[in-house]
């Protein structure tokens, strides 16, 4: 079969979608971005003049909740178009094909797109023993290795391929380790969270589609787009946090009136996510609206910063932004690399530092 | 002459399985199912606070998303002798539901259909004549003939750009599919459709739970407290919303699911009705208490065993006597104190981890000795086959309504004896059948929350939430139905920390290598015997496989009573 690559735009109007329906997904995508009105056009050239962006999605150690996430993408048209913006030509958990057909199609990607394919890979890769994960026969890190060769760029989806989530949790039985620690030489986005928010992820293909490079990332390898905020300062009931009002256990007199959860273990001072902008679920809600703690899932290591329901270091006084700001210090300098106040944060994160060193397995 | 086959990966599952196979004069002469990844869960909860556990197990599947953090939560309060208000109780009944809409749907379409609906065939289908088949089926209203030929125009110029993505390489033309271009066309374009649904109606889990996949629960009810009288809690608008995505789900599996289902058993029933049947016992654990969880006796869907396909009987399960559930390693990358030989109760469970397998990459596994990361469970030494098709057996030899009538009148549809439930087919009937009747109950449990609501409003029970109230050492289990079949739970306590935590999970019971003696689970004895067109297309294969929805990262997990690896006999 002919290989003739058509533009997001022209495929568009093939499959019958509206030029009003592409101009509103290419507005709904530059808000998501943060883009100014004139980024709007930037996104409908972008999507107008580039074909379909080869794909290869790996799953090693996970559970599948990322791919269950990127399903769920919201704005009606937003599905259909990114099942058909990219070629999806490898992924285990969707593809028709099975055994040799499907590692067919994983071989024709790598030697027919070289150097073009987006890699990308749900779940961490176990080096204690090579043969706690394989596929095909082959192990996930013979996979991943060469997968990456001929990639144009890493998205590691999830805590997993960021930084090992729950299977690297103390003791680790596997050697768990996320994709920056086993791949060299390649731009690498943590797209962070237990799972990603599905526009999240949508939206970072889309800025890869639009803008040809990769989004600016924060000290953590993290979309500053979507991972710049905590989620404490996103946060509705920031306010009663101010006014120095907690819930003291689940479904307590000011739990029924959505007090602040600080008090019974929520890491949103500590956590840098959208999950208070963008919600979850086409903005249905998100953790800390539906009454439990932000568990910190967009954080490094967040499995080992337990027990979740206690309360992070003793609070002494409340209201003011410089307190809220020390608390984030103490706990993310704790959890992660020191990343906490904004001032500090934002200088880390200007430098657009990937971390992209890899360490033998 | 038998010829060995390798399909690996199978894809379109949860996680990482593959299946050898011989294959002697275009028959499945013997198989060997294999879960290849290992991630170690139930070892890193171990010496955690028993209340965070939820979160970590809620981790081992995000496609059952929330159903291993159901199953924690009971066995937790099972061991600290926690019970919930009834708010909480029908909250996660209704989440439960959700879970259970959606998985189900999501595996018909986007995991299974392919093996029985040819998307290239629909390019040749005559869009008014698709369009009169399914207004015959329901009265589903995107059914129009222009509505078939739009979705025509799309798959053909999606073929035409040469890039076929996640169609790329499937089985298109072969024999085996037998729907007409019509039916096939209809399946097409009710897979965009399902793909479209599926993300409506997990925000019933998002309401409750802030988010899906991975929604939060809590030890002794639900963190999200109802006030009818707040913004910031689950109020009548919020309520409001959950009645809606309900009934659009239920909507959706009445006039698609449903007769998409019957339309695809309908051509295949003469040869799939027949075959696949596997292993003849079928246990389930039963879920959705009405009386609260401990009182199993009301479940909507019951307990117990069907013994040998005998229907005329139902034989009771305690999951938590040492002499009815064991796991066995023999064929798996494990090692017991005891040896090889030995079969351990959950509470009592212990697993070296010891890959004695090729060094990767490998061309075959050593079937003669271990081949797998699953561990073989048995009931009173005998394989089990978990899931709806089992849940609905239980329910029809207990005579159970509304689960019999509905059986019977489907079997009287499709012009099939009860035997055609034993099969390949019977098993992914059986998974519609009973979303039809979930899709009611969650309504129910819709409306007997707002009359409770009426006069309680508590959604946890806080007795025993403080560690200080617990004794220095306790046991519990939790049982559940997940979608994919009997799901439990084991946890020991001690000093207020996890001493001990097992998991026995529908795929290790269904995908199981076999055991010492040699008889076969599921998975392996379901392929025996199955026809296979040209062995370097695994249609037939996947078919079987697919229709008992396998999940491998929940069937594989490793866990050691000493908190010691064990690496010395290994190969490399």
């Amino acid at each position: 079969m002919e290989h003739k690559k058509l533009t997001v735009y022209e495929d568009c109007l093939k499959k019958g979608v509206s030029r009003r329906d592409f101009l509103k997904f290419c507005a709904s995508m530059a808000a998501l971005l943060g883009l100014e009105s004139t980024g709007v056009a930037q996104v409908v050239e972008a999507l107008e003049k580039k074909s379909r962006l080869p794909i290869i999605w790996l799953h090693f150690q996970e559970c599948t909740c990322c791919s269950e996430s990127f399903v769920r993408t919201s704005h009606p048209i937003l599905a259909s178009l990114l099942f058909d913006s990219i070629s999806l030509d490898y992924d285990e958990t969707l593809m028709a094909a099975s055994g040799e057909q499907a590692e067919k199609c994983l071989h024709d990607t790598m030697a027919n797109s070289k150097g073009e394919y987006i890699l990308m890979i749900e779940g961490s890769v176990p080096t204690k023993n090579e043969a706690y994960c394989c596929i095909g026969g082959r192990s996930a890190l013979q996979i991943v290795k060469e997968a990456a060769a001929g990639a144009k760029a890493v998205i590691a989806w999830g805590n997993c391929a960021s930084s090992g989530c729950v299977q690297a949790a103390n003791p680790n039985p596997t050697g768990a380790k996320p994709a920056k620690k086993v791949i060299s030489g390649k731009p690498i986005i943590n797209v962070q969270g237990c799972p990603p928010i599905a526009e999240v992820m949508a939206g970072v293909v889309v800025h890869l589609l639009t803008f040809g490079t990769i989004p600016q990332l924060d000290g953590l390898g993290r979309p500053k787009a979507f991972y710049s905020r905590r989620v404490h300062d996103s946060c509705y009931r920031r306010a009663n946090f101010d006014a120095g009002l907690f819930v003291e256990s689940f479904d307590d007199e000011n739990a029924r009136k959505g007090y602040c959860l600080y008090k019974i273990g929520c890491r949103g001072p500590s956590t840098y996510n959208s999950c208070g902008i963008i919600k979850w679920n086409e903005g249905t809600s998100y953790p800390i609206q539906s009454g439990h703690p932000c568990l910190g899932c967009s954080e490094e290591g967040f499995w080992d910063n337990t027990p979740f329901y206690e309360r992070r270091p003793a609070l002494n006084a409340f209201g003011i932004e410089a307190t809220a700001d020390q608390i984030g210090l103490a706990v993310g300098a704790a959890t992660a690399v020191g990343i906490a106040a904004h001032a500090v944060a934002t200088n880390i994160r200007k430098k657009d530092l990937i971390e992209n060193e890899a360490e033998p397995a | 002459m038998s010829e060995r086959i390798v399909v690996d990966p199978i894809t379109r599952i949860e996680g990482h399985l593959r299946i050898e196979a011989e294959i002697e004069n275009g028959k499945i002469k013997d198989a060997f199912s294999s879960g290849t990844m290992v991630r170690g869960i139930e070892n890193i909860v171990r010496d955690r606070d028993p209340r965070d556990v939820w979160a970590f197990v809620g981790r081992v599947c995000g496609v059952c998303t929330s159903m291993h953090s159901l199953t924690s939560v009971r066995a937790v309060e099972n061991a600290l002798g926690i019970t919930i208000p009834q708010n909480a109780e029908l909250v996660r009944n209704i989440m439960l539901a959700t879970i259970y809409m959606h998985d189900h749907v999501v595996h018909f379409y986007h995991l299974h259909a392919l093996d029985w609906v040819d998307v290239v065939s629909s390019l040749k289908a005559d869009p008014a004549a698709a369009s009169a088949a399914a207004q015959k089926l329901s009265n589903w209203p995107n059914s129009s003939e222009g509505y078939f030929r739009d979705i025509q125009n799309r798959v053909k110029k999606f073929v035409e750009s040469g890039q076929l993505g996640i169609f790329a390489n499937g089985y298109w033309g072969h024999p085996a599919y037998k729907l007409s271009p019509e039916q096939n066309l209809v399946a097409v374009a009710h897979y965009l459709e399902a793909l479209e649904w599926q993300r409506q109606i997990v925000k019933v889990q998002t309401v409750f739970g802030g988010k899906n996949p991975h929604p939060n629960y809590v030890v002794g009810g639900m963190p999200a407290s109802i006030n009818l009288d707040e913004a910031n809690a689950i109020n009548a608008e919020r309520l409001a919303f959950v009645r809606k995505l309900l009934e659009e789900a239920k909507t959706f599996v009445d006039q698609v699911y449903i007769p998409d289902l019957l339309m695809i058993a309908g051509v295949y029933k003469d040869e799939w009705g027949k075959i696949g049947g596997g292993v003849s016992n079928y246990l389930a654990y039963g879920d959705f208490p009405t009386n609260g969880y401990n009182d199993f006796e009301n479940y909507l869907m019951p307990r117990g065993i069907v013994l040998n396909r005998d229907l005329s009987k139902v034989h009771p399960v305690d999951a938590g006597s040492p002499d009815e559930i064991k796991e066995y390693i023999y064929h798996s990358w494990y090692e017991y104190e005891k040896g090889k030989q030995a079969g351990l109760h959950p509470f009592e469970g212990e697993t070296k981890l010891n890959y004695t397998g090729p060094k990767p990459p490998y061309e075959h596994l050593d079937i003669e000795k271990e081949y797998s990361w699953v561990k073989t469970p048995r009931w009173k030494e005998q394989a089990m086959e978990v899931g709806p098709l089992s849940r609905l057996l239980v329910a029809y030899a207990a005579g159970k309504e509304p689960q019999k009538s509905l059986i019977d009148s489907v079997l009287a549809q499709l012009n099939l004896p009860a035997e055609a439930l034993f099969s390949t087919l019977g098993r992914t009937a059986a998974r519609g059948l009973e979303t039809k009747l979930i899709a009611d109950w969650a309504l129910e449990f819709y409306d007997q929350l707002v009359e409770n609501l009426k006069s309680d409003s508590r959604m946890v029970n806080h007795e025993n939430w403080d560690e200080s109230k617990w004794a220095k050492t306790a046991q519990g289990f939790g049982l559940s139905e997940a979608p994919r079949g009997a799901l439990a739970h084991f946890v020991k306590i001690e000093n207020s920390k996890v001493k001990n935590y097992q998991m026995v999970v529908p795929t290790t019971w269904n995908g199981s290598p076999r055991d010492e003696l040699g008889n076969l689970s599921a998975f392996e004895a379901s392929l025996i015997g199955t026809p296979v067109h040209d062995p370097k297309l695994p249609l037939e294969i996947l078919r079987t496989i697919h229709s008992f929805d396998p999940c491998l990262a929940c069937a594989v997990h490793l866990y050691d009573e000493k908190g010691d690896y064990v690496h010395q006999t290994e190969t490399f």
